[in-house]
């Protein structure tokens, strides 16, 4: 976000509200971090000065606890439960309709969602690096998926730069964070008594416009760099290596799969928080009458012993396998598919994890412990 | 392949069973045709692909072609009734409507096919991808060179289609050869594993392609006892099955490593899957 210093602004504080009420006045509805059922979660602001202060977010494996901020900042918190994902594919959503007249014909009918405008605030660089792998998969050319690129088109991304990296985040090893460097179309970095504003689209840039900010000082933008630099420096997991594809593939009957089965309890709930997982199931919904039903599409997780289910045997019978599945997925085959690993380092995995399983610590048992 | 009509990802369109044919106790032929004239007219498809069939309020459920890609008068599928959706299309009799999106994927390589010998390996009950390119070969004999048909069951009577096989086996250069792991009064084939069979086959491998289709185990035998007799690995095919739900490589069930079976399959070459198919549970 530094690479047109000349082009970056300074916010101070007391001008955060405009920003939300700019947005709202295009239409926006917008959403930032709010402290719900003990987490940071993204919700509609209710009024512009509505956007918390002086929380963080201290996360280990099977750990998250909100904490207060002694420098009382905005944006303390390194991320909550979700990224922005259900945001642009629903969690549960109708695909299409069918009808079955009095003569039995029936009659089908696409089902699309009507998409609100949204801004989202406080948008992590890891979380725009998943939206990137999202919309690689949603709308591959020829493929796109009308669902998720109505919700898509419609957000408004203002990202924020992390300053207090949980323990479980490794964002600058997979090189996504913790500075967001593209997918944004506005980007903060906080510092003392303001943030520095860069535009990264055109819309972004329009907005930016309106709130008349003074060019940030050079002295502002090597802060912000600063801290980007010593957000990276304080992260103290690492996945180890970029490109894991061959190592893990030559792998797939490693003993490690059998000693991480034996504590996964295959509940889902890091496919479920992973910001860049985007299996999902597609489900009948029929009405009482049976005269008509609505296919809808809700996610799925491939620890659920539906996911590999076929008549007669399942795929992957055992946690070893669904796991197996889930790790060479996110770390091996993503790159045959998308041409980069599936983790973006954001760590919710580790941290949501009741059983506080560890990806990182995994892959190293699976690569450095060498190969049985 | 003509360009596949666009009723894949989107809703359904409507279909009328015009034909249902019981085949054993557990499988049955449905002939559907698409209420829409224009449709079915324009509907193309290859041997090896499938279609996602819907019955209402239950749901889908993907089932290969059966049936000849230049009959336009209908699309054959046939289905074993073992699950949830398809028992439901097992109680549907002429009249009765569905929906029908596809189809879906890649087929068998039979232009490449030309000329050459054919092996057919097949396993298990049905194993409709296979059976519809023995009726596509056979409905352009002179295409292509011998043909092998080799066939296993685990009950005698698992065997659909008998008469089927008893007129092919009299074909001229064509070979038929079944066996089961348990036989049956008047048996005529062989009682045993089925990989006995391949030393009884008469192919040139150097000039053959094979294809593929059953379980995983049986088509993994099945590739080492072809390639041992010298069919080059790039010749040798397989139709895959995996749980496939929304058909256009989005739902993410069916991948297997970086491949989405219902995109990039279901047909595959042996060298794409066999490092795969060796791990249990992948």
């Amino acid at each position: 976000m530094f690479s047109q210093p000349d082009r970056a602004g300074f916010m101070p504080f007391a001008q955060l509200p405009s920003l939300v009420s700019r947005l709202s006045a295009l239409g926006y509805r917008c959403l930032g971090p709010t402290r719900e059922n003990g987490a940071i979660v993204m919700r509609e602001l209710e009024s512009p000065a509505d956007l918390p202060r002086g929380l963080q977010a201290e996360q280990a494996p099977g750990h998250y606890r909100l904490t207060s901020d002694p420098h009382n900042r905005y944006f303390a918190w390194s991320n909550g439960p979700q990224a922005i994902k259900p945001l642009s594919f629903a969690p549960q959503e109708s695909l299409w309709r069918v009808e079955r007249d009095e003569a039995g014909s029936l009659r089908f009918a696409a089902v699309l969602p009507a998409a609100d405008k949204q801004a989202i605030i406080g948008v992590r660089a890891c979380d725009l690096a998943a939206l990137a792998l999202q919309d690689a998969h949603f709308l591959r050319a020829g493929r796109r998926d009308p669902h998720y690129a109505r919700r898509r088109e419609q957000l408004f991304l203002v990202a924020v730069q992390c300053a207090e990296p949980a323990s479980t985040c490794f964002c600058a090893s997979t090189g996504d964070g913790p500075t967001p460097t593209a997918g944004y179309d506005l980007a903060l970095a906080e510092l003392a008594d303001g943030f520095v504003a860069v535009a990264g689209s055109d819309k972004g840039d329009a907005v930016l416009k309106t709130l008349s900010l003074a060019p940030a000082t050079s002295r502002q933008i090597e802060a912000a760099r600063q801290q980007g630099a010593a957000a990276a420096a304080a992260q103290t997991r690492r996945l180890p290596g970029r490109n894991l594809r061959d190592a893990l593939m030559s792998r797939l009957e490693h003993p490690r799969w059998d000693e991480v089965a034996a504590r996964c309890l295959a509940c889902g709930n890091c496919t479920a928080v992973c910001p860049t997982c985007f299996c999902h199931a597609e489900i009948d919904e029929p009405a009482l009458n049976g005269q008509a039903s609505r296919h809808e599409r809700i996610w799925d997780s491939c620890f659920g012993e539906s996911h590999g289910h076929l008549h007669g045997f399942n795929v992957r019978p055992d946690i070893r396998s669904r796991y197996r599945q889930w790790l060479t997925h996110k770390l091996a085959t993503w790159h045959d598919q998308f041409g980069r690993s599936g983790c973006v380092g954001c760590g919710r995995c580790i941290a949501w994890c009741p059983v506080g399983i560890d990806l990182t610590e995994e892959t190293a048992a699976l690569i450095e412990g060498g190969q049985p | 392949m003509n360009a596949p009509l666009s009723l894949d990802a989107g809703p359904p369109h409507a279909a009328t069973v015009v034909a249902r044919i019981q085949e054993s106790p557990t499988i049955f032929t449905l002939q559907l045709r698409l209420d829409d004239a224009a449709a079915q007219a324009a509907y193309r498809f290859a041997p090896g692909q499938f279609n996602m069939l819907y019955l209402v309020g239950v749901g889908e459920v993907a089932i290969s072609i059966m049936s000849d890609p230049e009959d336009r008068n209908g699309v054959g599928h046939t289905i074993r009734a073992v699950g949830r959706v398809t028992q439901g299309l097992a109680a549907l009799q002429p009249g009765d409507r569905v929906g029908l999106r596809g189809p879906f994927g890649r087929g068998w390589p039979l232009q490449e096919m030309g000329g050459r010998d054919v092996v057919l390996v097949l396993g298990g009950l049905g194993c409709a991808p296979v059976v519809s390119v023995i009726h596509y070969i056979l409905r352009r004999r002179e295409r292509f060179g011998r043909l092998v048909i080799i066939q296993g069951v685990k009950h005698a009577e698992d065997l659909i289609w008998r008469e089927q096989y008893d007129r092919w086996s009299k074909l001229p250069d064509t070979q038929v050869l079944v066996a089961a792991d348990q036989g049956a009064a008047l048996w005529p084939w062989h009682v045993g594993r089925v990989t006995a069979l391949f030393d009884l086959a008469s192919f040139n491998p150097e000039r053959a392609a094979a294809m593929m289709c059953g379980p995983e185990g049986m088509m993994r035998v099945a590739a080492e006892q072809l390639l041992a007799r010298g069919l080059p690995e790039s010749s040798l095919y397989l139709s895959m099955e995996r749980n496939m739900q929304c058909a256009v490589g989005r739902c993410g069930h069916c991948q297997l490593g970086g491949s989405f079976v219902c995109r990039d399959g279901p047909v595959f070459s042996w060298g794409q899957v066999k490092a795969l198919l060796a791990h249990r549970g992948y």
